[in-house]
């Protein structure tokens, strides 16, 4: 009946489908249809014995297309056009069922599971013999880099890159690079100086002939796709002349505006009108604050335009926007940390000695607001005894139920740094589980308990200033079920301090939706796999490196954005890059000229020749939606691989058994 | 009528950015849903025509699901909204054919949204079954179209007599 031999292979994936799907009943099956020439069930096609079964079925049988039953295409398509190809058929002669992800996995029921396979292989066959073989496109890679964030993922990506010889962008948000790891004191479980290991790195970024730093700066808009993205950077205005500054510090040290830093010392400390966030910042130019600037509030001061001994301060200064042409993308625009109000019964903002960990980390560190010392908020006393409570906002369905990952090391790190500064002082952990599964975690765990840290496992009910018993006046009392011996426990303590959790940026999903790719249930950007492809997104050229993924402490931040940067460096080696050639085609010879296409195109790829009064797809600019074809009223257009004649025939193909049914008659 | 449970069979147009993705996501976190919805996949809402929709209930689908991203998160930056006015105006075409507006369907599933999709798939079959089953050449044929009707059943029933012969039973 039909000259095409198609070949279907329904896959066992072990029992993932095999235990829900018949397999076997299915191949069967599947053998007796329309078009069918052979039809196999194997328990893993995805091995190399299963792709080696396609292809010499391809060349001993004579097949001329192929259909797999099996996972999702965004699985294995890739794999099983590259079968093809090598026994010397076109890629595009295959068509994939997925009948594992959209069915054995989504049910129990058998029967309706078997039938389910059934139709969408029907669906598949009669698809695949209307398949035309396709010409991959090559595409140009533009061998800059836009890396986006200037945390410790995107200082070292940015490196490796450079490094590698290529040119990178690096936009960062804040007037510095840095990040959170710059906020730091010391990093678990090695109690290295978070400043000493980074700033050499900041300072390297800063002065790499091959990267670009837009410190300050902000993105506007991303066109254009892998190898060739065009992007829109804002500049915000400084109100400090980069090529004039030398970094003296002059202006600041006149300035007499003075503000609490919400930023970088999470309000422990004060910060000038004219600032750099911390004394080592990259780049060392520092901004003006226009909110807390007497002259841009009142209209009259200027005292840093009068010290200037460059004359760098430019009041007139203005936003810039600059375009850029890379290849690729890397997103590593970390995570925003728990907001410890959110849970009141903790009483952050309203019991003045309940401290966030991000409070205490300034706090405890050297150039911090205090010097390194570990005070109540009235900023001299020390405490004689400090809670430290795990999990504020982790693991916990009222707020966000996976585990952050770092709170309890670096919570066991502040025990640590508590008995150093303090030794008279009492250490109180309240934990649910102590997680220290890193390379010498558990071994610092050890070291705490040594030192004397108490440990009481169990949630904290709440933290109060009500006194009930003797001794807890003037104190702040944490009470806590300690689940090990079964009772409750009041605690007073001078000092509490709220390991809170990581959560993804407040704008991860505006940040998504510029790059055409998702966020998951917790903000989180979507990996490719979350296992095999954990820096590659669903947008080619677009790669996620650090906590924009999900939390992570340093060490895998520094892996995943080493591993980001290799992806990049290899894209950009090989030149061009294959595309897929799902484009849209105009048959000039049909086409009646109304040029209703021409407005819905988003991408502008359509241009009308007035002369010949026809339209014409720009392939290059095509990126195959099929908006056009679907709206041609000539059918003129052509989305290749996605044909109406493909479609139609697949859904004949998936509505197999319910056609039969139908009462043939009208009455 | 009879009284055993009816399964109705839908057609789903699933976006290849975000609802297939959710649709897999359903998948791999073993979210159980009704498996009535045989799935066709297309790079973007907008490419489904019309046609697409009218020919599968035609061919015996008795309702058809069009997922795709959010309105403003579409891939292909609005191509959904493009799918939604096409959804509107054959809204009112299938009322004029007689067809319950309810068995088209339309539904924004961004790729981390498998819940959404799995439960639109449930509401959709539990929809359905109120509503029984389309039956094209009664519905929509019924009372005019009448020569049509019996073309278009000879055709059909070619059809029905070549996969006979194929499977042998039946």
């Amino acid at each position: 009946m039909s000259e095409e031999r198609v070949g279907v292979y329904v896959c066992h994936c072990g029992t993932n489908i095999a235990k829900t799907v018949d397999v076997q009943d299915v191949a069967t099956w599947a053998a007796g249809q329309p078009h069918v020439t052979v039809a196999r069930d194997y328990k893993f096609m995805c091995s190399s014995l299963g792709q080696e079964m396609v292809e010499q079925d391809i060349q001993e049988q004579g097949l001329t297309r192929v259909v797999v039953a099996a996972c999702s295409p965004h699985m294995h398509e890739k794999t099983f056009q590259g079968a093809c190809e090598r026994a010397g058929l076109n890629r595009f002669m295959f068509e994939m069922a997925n009948i594992r992800e959209l069915n054995s996995w989504t049910t129990k029921d058998r029967e309706s599971a078997t039938q389910k396979a059934k139709s969408m292989v029907r669906g598949a066959v009669e698809r695949v013999v209307h398949h035309r073989p396709l010409d991959m496109l090559p595409v140009p890679i533009n061998p800059n880099t836009l890396i986006v964030g200037g945390g410790i993922a995107g200082i070292t990506a940015a490196l490796d890159i450079a490094n590698a010889g290529y040119h990178v962008y690096l936009v960062e948000r804040e007037p510095s690079i840095g990040g959170h790891m710059a906020q730091v004191d010391k990093t678990f479980p090695t109690l290295d100086c978070a400043a000493c290991i980074l700033t050499p790195r900041m300072v390297d970024v800063g002065q790499h002939p091959n990267i670009t730093l837009l410190s300050y700066s902000e993105l506007e808009q991303v066109d254009g796709h892998v190898g060739n993205f065009t992007v829109r950077v804002r500049k915000k205005a400084r109100f400090v002349n980069e090529a004039l500054c030398t970094g003296c510090g002059d202006c600041i040290e006149k300035c007499p505006g003075k503000t609490l830093d919400e930023v970088f010392e999470v309000g422990l400390g004060y910060r000038k009108a004219v600032y750099k966030p911390f004394p080592q910042a990259v780049p060392k130019y520092p901004v003006i604050d226009t909110e807390s600037c007497i002259f841009f509030q009142r209209g009259k001061c200027k005292a840093c335009e009068l010290v200037c001994p460059t004359h760098a301060i430019d009041f007139t200064q203005k936003d810039e926007y600059l375009q850029l042409q890379v290849g690729n993308i890397i997103l590593a625009t970390g995570y925003d940390l728990f907001d410890a109000r959110t849970i009141p019964q903790y009483g952050y903002g309203r019991l003045a000695n309940v401290f966030t960990s991000m409070e205490f980390e300034r706090m405890v560190n050297a150039a911090g607001p205090t010097d390194g010392q570990i005070v109540l908020r009235d900023g001299v006393t020390p405490p004689k005894s400090v809670g430290i409570i795990h999990c504020v906002g982790s693991r916990d369905k009222h707020y966000h139920e996976y585990c952050s990952r770092v709170c309890c090391m670096y919570s066991l790190k502040f025990a640590h740094l508590i008995h150093e500064r303090l030794p008279d002082t009492e250490v109180y952990n309240f934990y649910i589980d102590i997680r220290a599964s890193g390379k010498r975690y558990e071994e610092f765990y050890h070291r705490v308990l040594e030192e004397g840290t108490h440990f009481i496992r169990g949630r904290v009910a709440e933290v109060t200033d009500a006194a009930r018993m003797p001794g807890e006046e003037g104190k702040l009392i944490i009470q806590a079920e300690d689940t090990l011996i079964g009772k409750q426990r009041r605690i007073p303590v001078d000092m509490v301090i709220l390991s809170t959790g990581v959560q993804s940026r407040h704008d991860s999903h505006e940040v998504a939706q510029l790059f055409g790719m998702g966020c998951d249930f917790n903000g989180y950007f979507i990996e490719r796999h979350p296992k095999l492809d954990p820096v590659l997104t669903m947008s080619d050229g677009v790669f996620i490196a650090g906590a924009c993924q999900g939390p992570m402490a340093i060490p895998e931040t520094v892996a995943q954005a080493g591993s980001a940067a290799s992806q990049v460096i290899s894209l950009i080696s090989q030149g061009t890059l294959m595309m897929e050639p799902i484009r849209a085609r105009i048959n000039p010879d049909k086409c009646s000229g109304c040029r209703i296409c021409n407005n819905l195109c988003p991408y502008h790829a359509i241009t009308f020749h007035a002369d010949r009064k026809v339209s014409e797809v720009i392939t290059a600019m095509c990126q195959g939606c099929g908006a056009c074809v679907s709206a041609c009223p000539s059918s003129a257009i052509t989305g290749a691989h996605f044909t109406a004649q493909q479609v139609m025939s697949q859904i004949e193909g998936i509505l197999w058994d319910v056609r039969e049914t139908i009462p043939l008659m009208a009455r | 009528m009879t009284s055993e449970p009816y399964t109705p069979v839908i057609v789903g147009f699933l976006c290849n950015w975000c609802s297939y993705r959710a649709a897999d996501l359903a998948g791999t976190a073993r979210l159980t849903y009704a498996p009535t919805m045989r799935p066709i996949r297309v790079m973007c809402t907008a490419r489904v025509e019309p046609q697409f929709v009218i020919k599968a209930l035609r061919e015996g689908a008795d309702g058809v699901l069009i997922a795709g991203c959010h309105p403003g998160e579409c891939h292909y930056v609005e191509g959904n909204i493009k799918a939604l006015r096409r959804y509107t105006l054959l809204k009112q075409m299938l009322r004029q054919f007689g067809i319950e507006e309810e068995r088209v369907q339309i539904v924004w599933a961004a790729a981390s949204e498998s819940k959404v999709l799995a439960d639109a798939v449930d509401q959709m079959t539990l929809t359905l079954q109120a509503l029984g089953p389309l039956r094209w050449r009664q519905t929509v044929l019924n009372g005019h179209g009448a020569e049509q009707a019996v073309r278009e059943s000879a055709d059909v029933r070619r059809a029905a007599l070549a996969a006979q012969e194929v499977e042998g039973e039946r």
